[in-house]
């Protein structure tokens, strides 16, 4: 078994108020905070190879899963295991076997040509020359890179800049990919690509993939699995059929999925 | 190690892109520099007896200053560390293999010293040809000018480390700004960039050369303009170097726990 997670459970205290200049000044002297459960006792495990789909409403919890698999977040309570390291206590040498995509976020250096960003990374990872030579022209050809890498990752549109993001966290071949929201405002083509991308990646090398996104197309695409999440809560373990149910419209399905759960 | 050369190579190569930037602030700080020396030619023609240090050496200070603005500018700061503290984006900073003090470390330190760079060579070359007693003079003596490079890095990593805990705080306030304004104004007022050190009463500038900032510019720029005697470089030499470990220490001892307790903002 590859990644297990049990019992974890992770609340946030967050500052709360009504509108309004009153308010804003009564909270000077008097906050009210609320605590959100962002995870309630999630668990479950993932093997080896494996491309699971995440999915859930917004504010489910599915980011912080992925920050807590990513070692970048410390959960209240439970256990969490991936290739026997437990993420955020040994965050560097966890963070070497693992690449993550931030769909919402950028880790290209803006200014300079994407390449440098990747030879940066290289260093980062001690990459072997042979290594990032071959998965840098694997990567190129496969998400079509080619004059992109000497642009300024400023001048990047959305999907040149997503293509070149999802490249850059793979440079060092981890075994696990996290990768949160990778198609998010991407053109049919860019999620043609992204798709492929992500998929050839598990045949050829057996990535593990786990995947969060909104689109469920991307969850047809690549996934058998499907974990569901809701209000912190593991609502459904199973597969893309379990949610079908015969229906056509795989949006329809989960979104009376999700009311049934009522989240 | 390599890793963190990285940093600074990528961040200084990237520095010298700006080169406009760099052309406006050498006017800048060249027609700073003219300002300030005629403020004090004012002051010196009144009655030269009456300051602590001779007017060549204000002088050479002034240039040191201007030409090194980069290295020691209390206010220079990356706004895309504070950004990627404010909008999550450290998400990926934390993704990486790498210490986050060190790497912040190495990138602060290309930034300023590609800044410098590109800043220093101009402003010292123009100041040198100026006539005395408006130039910048020699050192007094060859081992005042290596002194001079040992405490010019020394005060360097000193700020770096400084500005370092700027950012660390940001982690646990979230908004830089006050902290940043308290920062900024600290060191100008107390490093001796808005007069230099000498020239506070003699208590005050006693406790006031004992403190961190005593340990940035004013050590490189006394020594190099010739207004410290031997026991005093010493002593400064000695101060930097427990300063930056002192001030290192604390910032790496910070990091840590705040990388643990972290909320990276954002979903």
């Amino acid at each position: 078994m590859m990644i297990t997670m049990e019992n974890v459970c992770k609340s946030y205290r967050i500052a709360k108020r009504n509108a309004g200049f009153h308010e804003a000044v009564k909270a000077l002297f008097h906050r009210e905070y609320e605590e959100i459960h962002a995870l309630r006792d999630v668990s479950f495990t993932i093997s080896d190879g494996e491309m699971v789909g995440y999915i859930g409403p917004n504010g489910a919890g599915k980011s912080s899963t992925i920050k807590i698999l990513s070692g970048i977040l410390t959960p209240d309570s439970g256990s969490c295991l991936i290739d026997g390291r437990v993420p955020w206590k040994n965050r560097i040498e966890h963070v070497r076997r693992i690449g993550v995509v931030f769909g919402q976020r950028s880790q290209l250096w803006w200014d300079v040509p994407v390449i440098d960003s990747y030879e940066l990374l290289k260093d980062i990872y001690t990459i072997p020359d042979q290594v990032y030579r071959s998965n840098l022209d694997e990567l190129t050809e496969l998400l079509n890179l080619g004059e992109l890498l000497r642009t300024p990752a400023r001048q990047l549109s959305l999907g040149q800049r997503m293509r070149c993001e999802s490249a850059a966290s793979l440079l060092h071949s981890p075994r696990i990919l996290f990768l949160d929201e990778p198609t998010i405002g991407l053109d049919a083509v860019s999620k043609l690509a992204v798709r492929d991308f992500i998929r050839k990646q598990n045949e050829k090398h057996g990535t593990t993939v786990i995947l969060t996104t909104h689109d469920m197309q991307d969850i047809e695409a690549l996934t058998k699995r499907i974990i569901l999440i809701g209000k912190g809560q593991i609502l459904m373990d199973g597969t893309l059929e379990d949610i079908k149910r015969g229906g056509q419209d795989i949006d329809r399905e989960v979104a009376e999925l999700y009311r049934s759960y009522e989240i | 190690m390599k890793k963190y050369i990285s940093f600074f190579r990528l961040r200084f190569s990237m520095g010298l892109q700006y080169r406009t930037a760099a052309a406006a602030g050498v006017v800048t700080q060249f027609f700073w520099g003219v300002m300030e020396i005629l403020v004090y030619r004012a002051f010196y023609e009144a009655d030269a007896a009456a300051f602590p240090m001779r007017f060549e050496a204000v002088v050479t200070y002034i240039w040191l200053q201007q030409a090194f603005l980069a290295v020691f500018g209390a206010w220079i700061m990356e706004s895309e560390i504070f950004d990627a503290i404010r909008d999550g984006n450290i998400a990926y900073e934390l993704c990486r293999p790498v210490s986050i003090y060190q790497m912040w470390f190495s990138r602060t330190v290309a930034n300023r010293t590609s800044k410098a760079v590109l800043r220093c060579v101009p402003i010292l070359a123009v100041a040198a040809l100026l006539p005395a007693p408006y130039g910048l003079t020699l050192p007094e003596s060859g081992l005042h000018f290596g002194l001079f490079l040992l405490t010019l890095v020394l005060g360097l990593l000193v700020i770096v480390a400084f500005t370092l805990l700027v950012y660390i705080v940001t982690f646990y306030t979230i908004s830089p700004d006050g902290v940043r304004i308290f920062f900024t104004s600290a060191v100008e007022f107390f490093a001796g960039a808005v007069i230099p050190l000498p020239f506070f009463p003699e208590k005050l500038r006693y406790v006031m050369e004992l403190l961190p900032f005593a340990a940035m510019q004013n050590v490189p720029l006394r020594i190099y303009s010739g207004s410290m005697t031997e026991a005093e470089m010493l002593r400064a030499i000695y101060l930097q170097a427990f300063w930056l470990a002192v001030l290192t220490g604390l910032g790496w001892g910070l990091c840590r726990r705040a990388e643990r307790r972290v909320t990276v903002q954002g979903g």
